[in-house]
């Protein structure tokens, strides 16, 4: 079932529910939002964009295989957790950079570690979805 | 000593990466590692000898008393020389002998990994710590044995050794625990004057039991004999640096080295008496029907295993003397019988007696160097072997009651172990040659230098024994027993009846060896009742293990999604059902009880909702009302001010509704599979679901609420966690481990779906 008008607004709305997750997960240190849920409206644009051009369109789209977004979502939560370590802090304490950055705001290891939690959650969700469209096409 | 290990761990890691560049000279790199510790060590020898103990100690657990403590004393010198001396060779060897090994890398990774782990064990005076490195060289044993790993006989053999030394090494670490309970305190040297205290105890006869086991299984003695001779699949420098030289005599090093501590009673005297013996006569026994070159080297091991053992239960000074000699006589021409017989496998292709022959030109080296270490495995005088044997029987003679007994036992072992050796030694080489599945040469320089030095220094230390090893004697005896021995060790003690003991022991080994011929097919044709076979027993717990898992996995994992979620539901109600009756009947604040039109209207939908899933005849319909149910969940979630959660539990429903759509394509045609029997008893565990939530939630909605988190997490959010969300600094920091291990999970459960549809397609492509 292919859809012109879906497969049209799916080019168009992709990159502004990416724009709309990185927002979710930027934000999500004071307002409602979050690494967790940014990770999910993430997967969806990708969902959305399988729907209307297939899962192989979707894939080339994604670039990145799926199974390594995971890992790397993994590596950056555990990334974020050594600066406190090596400066002689407990395990997992929060570090922040002073200035604040336009756009992004303020820096600091949570902030990397949501990062992380976005992409693993990203990964997992769009590998899910790959699979089982994968599963179906056989 | 903390960073010559730190080195070895480093090296062994590094060694993969380094090999395939230096690939043709990789044995000589990999032999000056060893070759570094041995030298660091022994430039101690003349401290330790001069009576010093070099403690050192590294903070670990400082705050549960567990620290890398290292005690450098005579016994523990002794054993670090043995394992670098012979991981010299062996590391050097194993450059000729593995070259053309696929994975001839990841051997020296093992191998260094295990070297370091034994070097750490005997050196360790923490119990944890040593505990740690006691595991540590069963695990890599189990990846060298199992090293040739598409063979399914060297994967069981691996299996098998794993199992039977990781099970005594819990029993080992019960019976240390018990111990440390005694003193307060993980170190062994704080026990060292607790002597009277320990044996005393209450639990003495269950840390004597714990830790005989531990350290039986690890030296296989009797009746956990059966892993050692299993264990020659491995690459033979395995079988000799492991199962001969060093790993398989940790064990005896434990006991070794407790002796002082919970030694002199009888349990314990006599249990390693009993044992020992047993062991020495059963694997010299079982040794007269091998036909394998390896095979013959591995029970007369587990027979020279059982003598040491024996030495200790006799634990007089003189036994102790003939420990000490014997066990550093036995490294030495074992690992280097070992390694012939290596030598002879790899250039011959044949490690079966029966088809080697008359090789002594094309094999000199390897024939002189066969030679040498024989005599000193047959006692023959003037090398070190000699000295042992001498002593051992010197030893069984002083003792009284149990003195003819096991002075007779000693003899026919030992008599067996000269046949083994007149087969392993001289048969290959001597007589008629015969045909071999290769054409035999002489093995490369790498094969021969280091079995040769071995045997050298088993000729010298026979000649020199004083100079060699006579001032590690005395402070290995006081390691053992606390006492000074003033002995020194001398090669030949004239004419007398131990002298006289050694030749009748040649003479009945002649004997075996020239009859074996006629007896060996009836020999062969002995089949021992199961019952009476330790390994037997193994199998039978093995396989009673495997069944027991598949029978529970049949009930438990039957591969129904409803009968899971059954058992899941059922099971948590059982389980929280007594503590809910037991609290009585919840106080219910009626009167604070409000509801408003927006929630009346929620879950009224709810409610039709999940009417419509229950009896709706089309899969999509059931989906998209199961899709609302979750939607009006987050609408509610935004009447009460929980924004995060909505935002969450709508992203979470919209790609649920997409999963369920992609499945759905797979899925046959709706048709009503459930009786009407199923249906009463699912209705009936919803029900009873629904009224135990609705207690739960009533339950705790009527204790109080206000807890010191809620406002701590309030108040801090934004000064600690630098953010006004507080749901979210609850998230990615104060409970950022919670997230962290929860993504890991997920993660995990990821590649689970990977690896499960993954399964399905590659099925599919066959």
């Amino acid at each position: 079932m292919f859809s012109i008008i879906l497969s049209t607004a799916s080019k168009y709305l992709l990159p502004l529910l990416l724009i709309f997750s990185f927002f979710l997960l930027l934000r999500g240190h004071n307002e409602p939002g979050g690494g967790f849920v940014g990770g999910l409206v993430a997967a969806a644009a990708y969902a959305l964009y399988f729907i209307a051009n297939g899962v192989e369109e979707a894939k080339k789209l994604l670039k990145a295989e799926p199974i390594k977004i995971i890992a790397a979502g993994l590596l950056v939560a555990l990334v974020s957790t050594l600066p406190a370590l090596l400066a002689g802090r407990d395990f997992m304490s929060g570090l922040w950079l002073e200035p604040q950055f336009p756009v992004i705001g303020k820096v600091g290891t949570p902030l990397l570690f949501d990062a992380g939690v976005f992409l693993l959650v990203l990964g997992i969700a769009v590998k899910i979805i790959f699979s089982l469209a994968e599963e179906d096409k056989r | 000593m903390f960073n010559l290990l730190l080195v070895g761990f480093i090296a062994s890691a590094a060694a993969p990466f380094l090999y395939k560049p230096f690939r043709n000279y990789f044995g000589w790199i990999s032999a000056s590692f060893p070759l570094y510790l041995f030298i660091s060590f022994l430039s101690r020898y003349r401290e330790i000898a001069g009576g010093r103990v070099i403690r050192e100690s590294v903070s670990w657990f400082p705050s549960l008393g567990i620290n890398l403590t290292f005690l450098l004393d005579g016994l523990s010198l002794t054993f670090v020389l043995i394992i670098t001396l012979i991981g010299t060779v062996v590391f050097l060897y194993a450059g000729a002998y593995m070259k053309g090994h696929a994975h001839t890398d990841r051997f020296y990774l093992y191998i260094g990994l295990f070297m370091t782990s034994m070097v750490g064990l005997v050196l360790c005076d923490n119990m944890i710590a040593l505990f740690v490195f006691w595991e540590l060289t069963s695990v890599t044993s189990y990846l060298l044995i199992g090293f040739n790993h598409h063979l399914e006989t060297s994967r069981k053999a691996a299996l098998q050794a794993l199992l039977v030394t990781g099970g005594g090494g819990l029993a080992l670490l019960a019976g240390l625990l018990l111990l440390a309970g005694i003193s307060q305190s993980f170190e062994i040297s704080s026990l060292y004057h607790l002597h009277a205290v320990v044996i005393q105890s209450p639990v003495y006869a269950g840390i004597v039991i714990l830790v005989l086991i531990g350290a039986f299984s690890k030296s296989a003695q009797f009746p956990f004999h059966f892993w050692l001779p299993n264990a020659m699949e491995a690459p033979t420098p395995v079988s000799a640096y492991l199962h001969s030289a060093t790993m398989v005599k940790a064990g005896i090093y434990l006991i070794a080295r407790l002796n002082h501590i919970l030694g002199g009673t009888a349990l314990w005297q006599d249990t390693l008496v009993v044992i020992g013996t047993l062991t020495m006569l059963t694997g010299a026994i079982l040794a007269f029907t091998q036909m394998d070159l390896k095979k013959l080297l591995a029970y007369s091991t587990l027979s020279v295993l059982g003598t040491l053992t024996l030495l200790l239960g006799i634990g007089s000074r003189l036994a102790i003397k003939a420990f000490f000699i014997y066990l550093v006589a036995h490294s030495l021409y074992k690992g280097t019988l070992f390694l012939v017989a290596g030598t002879l496998d790899h250039e011959t292709g044949t490690r079966d007696v029966a088809l080697l022959g008359g090789l002594k030109r094309k094999l000199p080296l390897t024939m002189l160097t066969a030679a040498l270490a024989s005599f000193s495995m047959m006692g023959i005088i003037p090398l070190v072997g000699f000295i042992g044997k001498e002593t051992v029987y010197a030893s069984i003679l002083e003792l009284q009651t149990w003195g003819p007994f096991l002075l007779a036992a000693a003899v026919v072992a030992n008599g067996l172990i000269v046949m083994v050796t007149m087969l392993v030694g001289f048969k290959p080489f001597w007589g008629s040659a015969q045909a071999t599945p290769k054409p035999p040469h002489e093995a490369p320089l790498k094969m021969w230098l280091g079995p040769a030095l071995l045997a050298i220094l088993g000729l010298l230390m026979g000649l020199c024994p004083n100079a060699l090893i006579g001032g590690l004697l005395d402070r290995s005896a006081l390691s053992i027993l606390s006492e000074e021995m003033g002995l020194v060790i001398k090669l030949w003690h004239g004419f007398n009846f131990v002298l006289l003991l050694s030749l009748v022991t040649l003479l009945l080994g002649f004997l075996f060896y020239a009859l074996r011929g006629k007896y060996l097919p009836a020999a062969q044709k002995v089949q021992l009742s199961p019952i009476a076979k330790p390994s037997a027993w193994y199998e039978a717990g093995l396989n009673g293990m495997l069944s027991l898992a598949g029978l529970q996995t049949r009930i438990l994992q039957n591969g129904y999604l409803r009968y899971y979620i059954i058992t899941i539901l059922v099971t948590t109600m059982a389980l929280a059902l007594y503590p809910l009756f037991g609290a009585g009947t919840p106080a219910v604040h009626w009167a604070d009880f409000s509801i408003t039109l927006y929630e009346a209207a929620i879950l009224l939908v709810m409610a039709i909702s999940t009417f419509m899933v229950i009896t709706s005849d089309s899969r999509l319909k059931a989906i998209v009302a199961i899709g609302v149910v979750g939607f009006m969940m987050g609408i509610n979630f935004i009447i009460h001010s929980a924004p995060d959660l909505a935002l969450t539990t709508f992203a979470i429903e919209t790609l649920t509704v997409i999963l369920f759509v992609l499945v759905l394509y797979k899925l046959p045609k709706f048709i009503r599979l459930s009786g009407t029997a199923n249906r009463v008893r699912d209705a009936l565990i919803a029900t009873a679901v629904g009224v135990f939530m609705t207690l739960m939630v009533l339950h705790v909605t009527a204790g109080d609420l206000a807890s010191e988190l809620k406002t701590y997490f309030a108040a801090n959010s934004l000064p600690l966690g630098k953010g006004r969300n507080v749901v979210n600094v609850i998230l990615v920091d104060f409970r950022a481990i919670d997230t962290l291990g929860e993504i890991t999970v997920l993660a995990v459960a990821a590649i689970g779906v990977f690896a499960l549809l993954k399964l399905r397609l590659d099925r599919k492509e066959k």
